[in-house]
């Protein structure tokens, strides 16, 4: 009897240890073997791809939704509340796919309205957002005391962004903390979505040739194989199969544009302790692609918020 | 009769011990990661892995030309010196913080958006047959727009 249950807590015991090791490496980053860069802007990414076969610990950075948000604003695209989820959806939200992308999306929406300095939306977002944490059962992430903080803060746009920052830290660190690193990804996927959503729809057709918030959208082109490669980690998860078929529907699109940029010259300015990284960058979007990049952004973001 | 109560207990043990070390990389990176981005806006991106003397990193991310980036690379006091460089899509080395007195952080603008590579090495300082050290090592990324 002894004997037998000797047996039993030993394998417990190595049960419960490779458990708590596998999800603790994965909330610092991969240990997988990642398969795919494929950044078409250089023949020698093949050099690349074998680089990231070889090594041990891989993180893939997304854009964050603060990141999104201001890359928007940096354009001169003007504010548009009727773009953003409807708070009125956050009732609606169930699954945990649907709360962990609109916790992305609510995030980046949030982001957006702190940027434009919408105080009563920015709480409203928040609180959206709150919902949704409470949801997938990170309390802390985003707790009482973070409105509160916010509220005392409303007109102070760089304590607004702080708060926004640490919120989605804690988020997509406690996700990853609770055994949740597919939960984590989707939320990263959601709020990248929905960067990309309002960048689309924000683009004045009459003014496309030379546009810079169309440059910025090319540019998500390189981001877009790094957000694969995040959910590749998370390969066999029903949710995160089907986003995968929806990020390869939207690469097919963005393959359609060439990108081109020239071989980078680090400059160092002492004066401002910067280096420049000095190239030049060529593409070819057509209106026409572009109408297609757009109709599916909204397609694949409107199952993501129905 | 003691072993029945030693394995759940060791168990649970190692448990806590493990779950607390990510906390900690966490807590690490909140305390002292994040204040070296100084007047830059961290992005809200959380980055940072338990890695032993000898060990690497990579980071895969696209930075974008309306910006200006630092990057804090920070590791936990009982590890040496965190070397990182940061690599082009052709694997050019165009920074490397060797050249810079082993800097935590590193600022830079671009003319135009590039996909960049970084690759974190954790140098060994460890004399054969001492185990070697490990620690907390923080990525994190700060922003703000050009003037």
């Amino acid at each position: 009897m002894n004997r037998k249950y000797g047996i039993a807590s030993g394998l417990l015991l190595v049960v419960l240890m490779i458990t708590l090791l596998f999800n603790g490496c994965k909330s610092c980053s991969t240990t997988e073997p990642v398969n795919d860069l494929n950044v078409d802007v250089s023949k020698d990414n093949t050099e690349l791809v074998d680089d990231i076969n070889k090594a041990k610990q891989i993180f893939q950075a997304i854009p964050s939704p603060l990141e999104s948000a201001m890359l928007i604003k940096s354009t001169g695209a003007k504010f548009n509340q009727t773009l953003l989820n409807p708070l009125g959806n956050a009732d609606s939200y169930a699954t945990s796919r649907s709360m962990a992308l609109n916790l992305g999306v609510y995030t980046c929406d949030l982001s957006f309205t702190s940027l434009y300095e919408q105080t009563q939306l920015i709480i409203d977002y928040m609180n959206a957002s709150k919902k949704m944490a409470e949801g997938l059962g990170i309390l802390r992430a985003i707790d009482q005391a973070t409105i509160d903080r916010l509220e005392q803060n409303i007109n102070n746009t760089e304590v607004i962004m702080e708060i926004v920052s640490e919120t989605f830290m804690n988020s997509s660190s406690d996700l990853v903390d609770n055994g949740q690193p597919a939960v984590a990804a989707m939320v990263l996927v959601g709020g990248w979505f929905e960067g990309l959503y309002i960048a689309t729809q924000l683009v004045d057709m009459k003014d496309f040739n030379g546009n810079k918030l169309v440059g910025r959208i090319i540019d998500q082109k390189l981001s877009i194989d790094i957000l694969l490669n995040l959910l590749d980690e998370n390969k066999g998860n029903p949710a995160i199969d089907e986003l995968i078929i929806q990020v390869q529907k939207l690469k097919a699109v963005f393959d359609k544009i060439n990108l081109t940029t020239s071989p980078i010259r680090p400059e160092y300015v002492e004066t401002t302790n910067t280096t420049y990284l000095k190239s030049e960058v060529k593409s070819n979007l057509t209106p026409e692609v572009f109408a297609e990049l757009a109709k599916t952004v909204a397609e694949i973001r409107g199952t993501f918020v129905k | 009769m003691r072993l029945k109560v030693l394995f759940p207990v060791i168990a649970l043990l190692l448990a806590a011990g493990v779950t607390d070390m990510y906390g900690q990389c966490k807590s690490f990176a909140k305390k002292v990661c994040i204040p070296e981005l100084g007047v830059y806006v961290h992005d809200g991106n959380y980055h940072a892995a338990v890695l032993v003397e000898g060990e690497e990193a990579e980071l895969y991310k696209t930075f974008y030309s309306d910006m200006k980036y630092r990057v804090a690379i920070v590791g936990e006091e009982n590890l040496s010196n965190i070397e990182f460089k940061v690599l082009d899509a052709s694997r050019n080395v165009i920074y490397s913080n060797k050249d810079a007195n082993y800097a935590k952080t590193w600022d830079f603008e671009l003319q135009s958006s590039q996909q960049l590579k970084l690759v974190v090495k954790v140098p060994e300082k460890s004399k054969s047959g001492e185990t070697p050290a490990s620690g907390c090592v923080s990525i994190m990324f700060g922003f703000k727009l050009k003037n």
